[in-house]
């Protein structure tokens, strides 16, 4: 019998949301096989986050501290997580599907010789797990042979752990070979926003073509996402014409989020960007399109001009805040 | 240069996707059957290389049944050299998968894999990640661009990740799994179609490689999601606050 592992992937010394959620999937996953949930902690200067790890209901938080995980990189990474997957016994391995988590977890699963189950939303008692498939069109509900098994899964299908006693911190060492490691880490060129995280907020804004070009995402979102103090968002549409950076994109292949409000502004609707967002509590769309897909998911639909009502529907949330 | 170029046959993307009623897939009749979008990205790119240096060659992979030909005659179309068609209508999971491109990538001496970052099928993007740990390779996932040097020795990825664009250089041989805007696919032109019936289109049965394929991932029912409520619209903004502040009781 063995315990499941939660690799706890952390942005600039914090716990993301969709780390909170990989925590809550590693305790579910626990349950089911009966076995204790671990995290495991990579990097360098990590003991602050560990220590914060610790404090999510894990039972030890694995800190592997070494110069040459200071910046992701697959095969780094993937050498660390394997050698900390066969010491410690871990039965199932799970991350969230971040880019991060999608770049990482195939690669280990490959390392173990093992299989690998994406995006997987529920932890069945049975001992299978369920995932969408065909772009969120099909539920599926499957089985992973073999041992260890790895998962990733979506964030969006987990609340995010809450703080529940402490955990115990334990330092890993593991052998890097520096010649390994082929790939480098040149730079990172980092959207700026004042907006928060798609994947953190509980409101998003999203733009497709109709809003025609990128100031109009300034002039016309911004205001609204401001004074909602949503994230913004993207059609694949919008971000293909430029009109928005890449990392905005809904989508079954951008973000997948599920918010408690999401308003889609001069959005259609394709199939692809309802498997990113359809699971959200409550969708309004704004089209002038009155048989734009997007009206057959939404709770409200409004049917207008999106440059007549946008600034109108921005006016009206402020004097609700007032 | 070698680039091998894995692609996978899919149903169309556009297309309505319905689970049959027992579960035990989704319904094929009158379903259009494409190279999956990603994977003609991944040969575009290729395409694009091999223009830039003489010498090159752009190797097009398939797995599945006979019927795939058909799609893989449209790559050869699109430019690509020859194609190899591995025979099967097992179900594979992306660990067999990967192992399979690792023989081949061995067997041809391929310098580059490029491929789709995820099939729009299964959505599991992993064959890639898993083929390069396999072969001992550097990976660069998700890549909007690719910058060979000029010495073929190395290249530069810039790739899409969760807060913008990260770039990451590595040593050939390497995987690279192409993103949404890596290029805007060609179209075959009919020179190109004329031309590929004579290219070559090699089948080898799966047993022949000699590679474990035994599903580690097996689907075991398949449903169709829960069907959204449907909403309502609303005339004026005033009547859309109202509803989201008083009735959804989300702002």
């Amino acid at each position: 019998m063995g315990d499941v592992l939660v690799f706890a992937e952390h942005v600039k010394g914090k716990l993301p949301k969709t780390t909170r959620a990989a925590i809550e999937a590693g305790r579910q996953a626990a349950s089911r096989i009966g076995g204790a949930c671990h995290a495991v902690v990579l990097g360098k200067g990590i003991e602050a986050v560990a220590s914060e790890v610790a404090g999510y209901g894990v039972k030890k938080v694995f800190v592997v501290e070494n110069d040459a995980l200071e910046h992701y990189v697959a095969d780094a990474y993937t050498e660390a997580l394997a050698q900390v997957v066969k010491d410690k016994s871990i039965e199932v391995l799970v991350a969230t599907s971040t880019a991060v988590g999608k770049d990482l977890l195939p690669r280990v699963a490959a390392r173990l010789g093992v299989g690998m189950a994406s995006e997987v939303v529920h932890f069945n008692e049975d001992g299978t797990l369920t995932r969408p498939m065909y772009a969120g069109n099909v539920i599926a509900t499957v089985k992973l042979e073999g041992s260890p098994r790895v998962v990733s899964v979506r964030a969006t299908a987990f609340d995010a752990a809450k703080k529940d006693g402490g955990g115990e911190v334990e330092k890993v060492a593991v052998s890097l070979d520096a010649a390994k490691i082929k790939a480098k880490f040149v730079a990172f060129n980092e959207t700026k926003s004042d907006r928060p995280a798609l994947t953190e907020a509980s409101i998003v804004v999203s733009g497709g073509r109709g809003l025609k070009n990128g100031e109009n995402f300034t002039t016309y979102l911004e205001p609204l996402c401001e004074a909602l103090g949503a994230a913004m968002g993207a059609s694949r549409a919008a971000v293909d014409a430029g009109f928005v950076p890449n990392d905005l994109q809904v989508g079954q292949t951008g973000k997948v989020v599920a918010p408690t409000l999401y308003i889609a502004v001069g959005i259609s609707g394709a199939i692809q960007h309802l498997a990113g967002m359809k699971d959200s509590k409550t969708i309004v769309a704004i089209n002038k399109d009155a048989e734009a897909p997007i009206f057959q998911v939404a709770d409200y639909g409004l049917v207008a001009d999106l440059f007549k009502v946008v600034p109108e529907l921005t006016e009206e949330i402020k004097k609700l805040k007032h | 240069m070698k680039i091998l170029v894995p692609a996978k046959r899919v149903p169309d993307p556009n297309s309505t996707i319905k689970v049959k009623p027992d579960g035990s897939g989704i319904v094929t009749d009158g379903l259009k059957w494409v190279i999956n979008p990603f994977d003609e990205i991944a040969l575009e790119e290729a395409l694009r290389i091999k223009e830039k240096l003489s010498g090159s060659e752009v190797v097009l992979v398939g797995i599945g049944a006979k019927t795939f030909s058909e799609q893989l005659r449209t790559g050869l179309a699109m430019g690509a050299d020859r194609a190899i068609l591995v025979l099967t209508e097992e179900p594979l999971d992306s660990l067999a998968v990967a192992r399979i491109l690792q023989k081949l990538v061995t067997d041809e001496k391929a310098d580059l894999v490029l491929m789709g970052k995820q099939a729009i099928d299964a959505d599991s993007n992993q064959a890639g990640q898993m083929l390069a740990d396999m072969l001992g390779w550097p990976q660069a996932t998700f890549a909007s661009k690719v910058e060979l040097a000029a010495d073929q020795k190395s290249l530069q990825a810039t790739r899409e990740v969760d807060g913008g664009l990260e770039v990451l250089s590595m040593p050939l041989p390497a995987v690279v799994t192409a993103d949404l805007r890596l290029n805007e696919p060609r179209y075959a032109s009919l020179p190109g179609i004329m031309k590929a019936r004579k290219k070559e289109l090699k089948e080898i049965p799966l047993g022949d490689l000699g590679v474990d394929t035994a599903p580690r991932l097996k689907v075991l029912k398949m449903e169709a999601p829960p069907k959204r409520q449907g909403g309502r619209k609303v005339e004026t903004v005033e009547a859309l606050v109202q509803a989201l502040h008083s009735e959804a009781k989300v702002i």
